[in-house]
């Protein structure tokens, strides 16, 4: 490990992902049980149903330090919500509202489907992001809305 | 000053997370953290030396929180649990962190990265553990009964699996006679015997059995009490104006699908001579010797696969998944229709043959006899229109063959079968009375297809068959089978513990606003008035009993009143804070 290997991975965009129990976490594991590489600086917080993450723990989430959010939602493989995708949607919205008074960039709050066996397509989604938030640089400008 | 008093073990899982992250560091760095009073790691945390090492430790150094670093909760909650369980440690004050296959496997390329990250993971565990309060599963008795509604192939056989382990079936069917799809087709593959045979020697079966009793022309109007003692209320056509109320432990949907029915025009459906599969089935049952229809005889048969699946997404209402079980069905049609004429002509337009595992060898064997396959691309289907000339033939079939480079082919056909996908059954208000799960395309959704795939979030409320997905007879009696071993294993037992991680009102925070009444999609949500007064003051509460802990509710109350046990809004923020912490090394 050189010293400018340490610099590249705290400079790598920090990502929280709200991954639910039942759907995407299997996904997620998948993707190490795969040994598919991404950015050591995404983790995870897993919970039972993505419709109900709170919009003021997302903007904690944003205020206290990562660079982006992404929610990872059942979709229609919800096995407790038939309007799972709605909820959580509506949910989001609201905390793009708060992002857009408080002047954060929308693209650091992301939402996908990711089923259990969306390996790939989540270290696809979590890199994006990432590359994605390196762009837009440094959280910084915004009034963090505390 | 020190309030809690936490355990942490970090796995090597033999290399599979020390050859990537540098364990003994993270064990390290997590000791010097306030609350932790033990931090070691372990080659095998799973192992039950470590297993009975933590015991000791939690006893020794008289611990209230548990914290395990290794593999994925899918695999190792359980056996955890169970650890701080009989250490005398409430079990839900236990943190499974996954730093294997959400940290070491996923980033052997950066021990560094992984390493840090690990750490960050640990933390938020030991944060999130020092939240936890203990709980209690609420203990329910169960009642040896199980009410299977459906009697298709898949509850016939669910309920004489039940009866011979000795738990008591009530079968609602809401026909006339139990059977289901089965005992309407013409021939089934796999399976010796004829289809109505099959099915009469369930019939007989299930009349053998005392445990188990029929109830048909019937419905479930209505569903209460809890997992282990649901009352079901059940309605009898004959005899409507008395519904019957009966107590039974767990309850398997076997409602099973329908066919999809083509709209008229569709692939010339309506003309004389288009027929869907099962309306070919019909005619093939009825036909002896030689096979015709309306009198004519037919000579020349063409299948459109297919038909209402796998359509394109741009469709509104589309069913966009395979149905599985048509492609075998077809060729094993046709290879009964040669029974009948050995010189039948039988043309197969296909979008891809998915007679998949053993049907292989029906479709080769289809091959022999003569059936001739052709191709077709899905935005260039067939089209099917009647003949000019009223002669022999009756129908023209014209069809881009991509194996023979996309030549068009005429084919004169006496009969065109439309071979038609499942679609879910319409049962709006059994899904209403038992909150199922509806998920995409409109079939029921158990909690993982692979994981836990007869189980709904509904507790003692399982799945089976068809109403699934679509399914195969055979893939159908598999599912209810499954479902009977599930429901006999939780009954047997005579008790159930329900999760107790399930939302909860906290009454100081509660400002009595009602919007979270409406929120819960299992009605687990009630208030009450304090006082003798209706229209007074009010308390909001949460029955532990039926909550499904989804956490829907959480986030439409405005005052934060609401949080789901073990993931309530204070313990993810702490979670949050542990994975932002920059890890300082100990002096
Ligand atoms: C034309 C055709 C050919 C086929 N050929 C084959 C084959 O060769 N081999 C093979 O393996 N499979 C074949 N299948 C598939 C097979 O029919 C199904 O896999 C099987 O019928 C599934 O059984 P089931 O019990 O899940 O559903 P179903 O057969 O649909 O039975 C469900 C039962 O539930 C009842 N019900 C529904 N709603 C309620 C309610 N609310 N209350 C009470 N009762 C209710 C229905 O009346 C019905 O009796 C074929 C299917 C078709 C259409
Ligand atoms: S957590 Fe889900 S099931 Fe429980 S009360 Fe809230 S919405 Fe209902
Ligand atoms: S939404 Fe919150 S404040 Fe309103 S009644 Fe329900 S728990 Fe109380």
């Amino acid at each position: 490990m050189t010293a400018s290997e340490t610099i590249k991975d705290t400079a790598l965009p920090r990502i929280l992902v709200f991954s639910t129990n039942n759907i995407s976490d299997p996904g997620v594991d998948l993707a190490g049980s795969a040994h598919l590489h991404y950015s050591p600086n995404v983790v995870t917080i897993s919970v039972p149903c993505s419709s109900g993450i709170r919009p003021s723990l997302i903007e904690y989430a944003l205020q206290e330090g990562f660079d982006g959010v992404f929610v990872a939602a059942d979709g229609e493989e919800c096995a407790y919500l038939s309007d799972c995708s709605e909820r959580t949607a509506r949910n989001l919205a609201t905390v793009q509202q708060w992002m857009e008074a408080h002047h954060w960039e929308p693209q650091r709050l992301r939402m996908g489907a990711i089923c259990s066996v969306c390996a790939e397509s989540f270290v696809s989604y979590v890199q994006g992001f990432s590359h994605t938030l390196a762009q837009l640089g440094p959280r910084g400008g915004q009034d963090h809305g505390v | 000053m020190s309030q809690r008093r936490i355990g942490v073990y970090v796995c090597h899982c033999g290399g599979n997370i020390s050859d990537y992250v540098d364990v003994e560091q993270v064990a390290r760095e997590i000791g010097a953290e306030e609350d932790v009073v033990v931090a070691k790691t372990a080659m095998f945390t799973c192992s039950d030396a470590t297993q009975s090492e933590m015991e000791d430790d939690i006893r020794q150094f008289k611990l209230d929180g548990l914290v395990v670093a290794s593999c994925s909760p899918k695999l190792h909650t359980l056996t955890f649990r169970a650890v701080a369980e009989r250490a005398g440690l409430n079990p839900y004050q236990y943190t499974q962190v996954n730093v294997r296959e959400q940290c070491s496997w996923a980033h052997t390329d950066d021990r560094e990265g992984a390493t840090a990250k690990a750490e960050r993971l640990v933390q938020a565990g030991v944060a999130r553990t020092r939240l936890t309060e203990p709980l209690v599963p609420l203990k329910v008795e169960t009642v040896p009964r199980t009410l299977i509604i459906g009697g298709g192939i898949t509850g016939l056989r669910a309920a004489i699996g039940l009866a011979d382990i000795g738990i008591e079936v009530v079968l609602v069917e809401k026909e006339r006679e139990v059977g289901g799809w089965v005992d309407r087709l013409a021939t089934m593959h796999s399976s010796r015997q004829r289809p109505q045979e099959l099915i009469a020697g369930l019939r007989e079966a299930i009349h053998h059995r005392p445990g188990i009793t029929v109830f048909t022309e019937a419905q479930v109007i209505a569903k209460g009490g809890t997992f282990g003692n649901y009352e079901v209320t059940i309605a009898v056509r004959r005899n409507e104006d008395h519904p019957i109320s009966i107590h039974v432990g767990s309850i398997i949907v076997a409602t099973g699908f329908d066919v999809y029915q083509p709209e008229l025009g569709e692939y010339g459906y309506g003309i004389e001579g288009v027929l869907t599969l099962p309306e070919f089935q019909e005619v093939l049952r009825e036909s002896e010797g030689s096979l015709k229809y309306h009198g004519r005889p037919v000579e020349t048969i063409a299948y459109v696969y297919c038909v209402g699946s796998r359509e394109s997404e741009d469709q509104g209402d589309a069913h966009t998944y395979c149905s599985r079980y048509c492609c075998t069905a077809t060729v094993h049609t046709a290879l009964e229709v040669f029974k009948h004429n050995p010189k039948m002509r039988q043309y197969h337009l296909y979008r891809d043959m998915r007679t998949y595992g053993e049907y292989e060898l029906l479709y080769s064997e289809s091959r022999k006899k003569g059936s001739r396959y052709l191709k077709f691309a899905p935005e260039n289907p067939p089209s099917i229109q009647k003949a000019g000339e009223p002669k022999g033939e009756h129908l023209t079939v014209t069809v881009h063959d991509q194996l023979t480079s996309n030549q068009e082919l005429t084919i004169s056909a006496d009969l065109v079968v439309l071979v038609t996908g499942m679609i879910p059954r319409e049962n709006v208000d059994l899904v209403h009375t038992l909150k199922l799960p509806v998920g995409k395309g409109g079939f029921y959704n158990e909690i993982h297809p692979k994981l836990r795939p007869v189980e709904t979030v509904v507790d003692g409320v399982m799945l089976a068959g068809t109403c699934q997905n679509p399914k195969t007879a055979a893939e159908s009696v598999a599912a209810g089978l499954a479902a009977a071993t599930q429901s006999a294993s939780i009954l047997k037992k005579g008790q159930v513990q329900l999760d107790p991680q399930v939302a909860v009102i906290d009454e100081a925070r509660c400002n009595q606003c009602g919007e979270c009444l409406s929120a819960c999609p299992y009605e687990a949500i009630a208030s009450r008035p304090l006082t003798d007064d209706d229209k007074g003051p009010r308390r909001y509460v949460i029955n532990a009993a039926t909550c499904k802990g989804c956490g829907g509710c959480v986030p439409v109350c405005p005052v934060e009143a609401i949080g789901v046990k073990g993931y309530t809004p204070d313990e993810i923020r702490a979670m949050i804070d542990g994975l932002l912490r920059e890890v300082v090394a100990p002096v």
